[in-house]
């Protein structure tokens, strides 16, 4: 069990801050708990998703942006869906990712977020998702080179990965989509 | 007979192009017709939201943009893969309640919002609501009594409720639906809406093996001969992960895995070999041939008597 220091110092606005990102109130919830016994990744997660709730509400951001949970939730939506507060729990927990991102926070597993930008290079680069060229990115990114080469080779060879990679006639818009709206980002993160 | 504009997304065109193949071989006898949209572009799935709320916002608006000038689908945006319909479904709802977004969104685009009145529809509520029951029940020329199905809808099909909706997100029933109506009887089991792990198939195989032996551990324990989904990541997820879901149950898993539109096929007479059931990585045989046995069986029956 990790012990928290809660005498050190929160940052008051940061509840504030997620709850206008995320369009959900963490200060609503009172840690029932009923999130965390449905998530079906908790049994891996630093955090259980309600304790991630707690750590907004004291302010804890660095806590909150360094856990593991945030990199295991799989995005299942169980969560918000049965919060008797309505939480929007799973948009909290992308709320967090994104501002880990921006941050520059390191994230807890590593490979997550390197498997997610090498999806999207792919995506700004031809419009649509080539899968293969993704999995070989993502696989000198990380390093992990030599898991599933087997599932790899299976997968080629029954269709499912192709080749090559598709090109749509509106490529230049998606790129033009993911230029400008890092550039808003990264106008309104030195803004802040 | 209806037309629907058609998203297929990045999926179908690779790891799902099974899904595509039975999707495009049982549309016609069952009445609908798809336009694929042209040009449309990655809805950037999980990756783009967990990564930045505006660029996933931003890339699934500019197909509903396509949708909504593509004048070949006058009954809805048919959506067959559940990620792409819970993006796009997603993308319209935030879209509709903050100004500041759709402004941003627009910049992004580099043109106007106008894919709020899209009507989008997943591929089982198609099949359940607009072709019906009693539709697949008619086309059906080789009826699957006596097979026993799990139906699993994973997460996106069914949650948010609140912007899915077309089905409850705890016990849904429009797959059951579209199940039972082939003869086929679908099982009563506990993982119907339990997550596979989804996009941490390749950076976190672990949860995604446990989850996978839990979901055909469960299909197993309620007597299934097959698992059906219509989300081509519980698919592959599913289908891939049984040799390292094997390892973690201590036994030997051959669970078939198939698209709704794959089983729709084989009772609606479509030869299995144009189904797309040989780039599946868990073979079928076991329910073709259970398939073949009772044919068989029905037919030597009908001989005797």
């Amino acid at each position: 069990m990790k012990l928290l220091d809660l005498g050190s110092a929160g940052d008051p606005g940061f509840e504030a801050q997620i709850a206008k990102l995320a369009h959900t109130s963490p200060a609503a919830c009172y840690a029932c708990g009923k999130c965390s016994a449905g998530c079906p990744l908790s049994y891996e997660m630093d955090y259980q998703p309600h304790q991630v709730l707690r750590l907004v509400q004291l302010g804890l951001k660095d806590e909150a942006l360094s856990c593991s949970t945030i990199w295991l939730c799989a995005s299942c939506i169980t969560c918000s869906t049965r919060c008797p507060r309505e939480v929007d729990i799973a948009q909290v927990m992308d709320t967090l990712r994104a501002m880990a991102r921006t941050e520059g926070v390191r994230a807890a597993l590593p490979k997550v977020p390197k498997f997610y930008s090498s999806f999207l290079d792919r995506v700004q680069a031809g419009g649509r998702l080539h899968e293969l060229s993704m999995t070989i990115l993502y696989k000198l990114r990380s390093g992990d080179l030599f898991s599933d080469l087997d599932l790899g080779i299976k997968m080629i060879l029954r269709g499912k990965l192709k080749p090559l990679p598709p090109r749509i006639q509106g490529r230049d818009q998606v790129r033009q989509i993911f230029r400008r709206v890092a550039e808003a980002e990264r106008r309104e993160g030195a803004a802040k | 007979m209806k037309t629907y504009s058609y998203y297929p997304g990045c999926s179908l065109e690779g790891t799902a192009k099974e899904y595509e193949i039975s999707l495009r071989a049982v549309a016609p006898l069952l009445g609908f017709r798809l336009e694929e949209m042209h040009d449309w572009s990655c809805c950037g799935s999980t990756p783009a939201h967990a990564t930045s709320h505006r660029l996933a916002v931003a890339l699934a608006a500019r197909n509903l943009n396509l949708a909504a000038a593509h004048d070949k689908g006058p009954d809805g945006l048919a959506v067959p893969c559940a990620a792409c319909y819970s993006r796009l479904k997603i993308a319209v709802a935030d879209l509709a309640r903050d100004a500041k977004l759709r402004a941003d969104t627009e910049e992004a685009m580099g043109e106007a919002w106008r894919g709020g009145a899209v009507h989008i529809m997943a591929l089982p509520e198609i099949l359940a609501r607009d072709v019906g029951p009693e539709a697949i029940e008619r086309a059906t020329v080789e009826p699957l009594n006596g097979i026993k199905v799990a139906n699993y809808y994973g997460c996106l099909l069914v949650r948010p409720p609140e912007m899915t909706g077309f089905d409850d997100p705890e016990d849904p029933q429009t797959l059951d639906e579209i199940v039972r109506a082939t003869g086929a009887e679908a099982v009563d089991w506990s993982h119907k809406v339990d997550c596979c792990g989804g996009s941490l198939s390749l950076s976190r195989t672990s949860v995604v093996s446990k989850l996978v032996a839990d979901i055909i551990d469960a299909a197993q324990i309620a007597g299934a001969d097959c698992i059906v989904t219509a989300c081509p990541m519980c698919h592959a997820n599913v289908d891939t992960r049984q040799p390292l879901a094997a390892k973690i149950l201590g036994r030997r898993l051959e669970m078939p895995v198939l698209y709704i539109t794959q089983l729709l096929g084989l009772a609606l007479g479509v030869p299995a070999r144009q189904l797309g059931f040989r780039s599946h990585l868990t073979p079928v045989t076991s329910l073709l041939k259970k398939l073949q046995d009772r044919t068989r069986g029905r037919a030597s029956g009908e001989g005797g008597s």
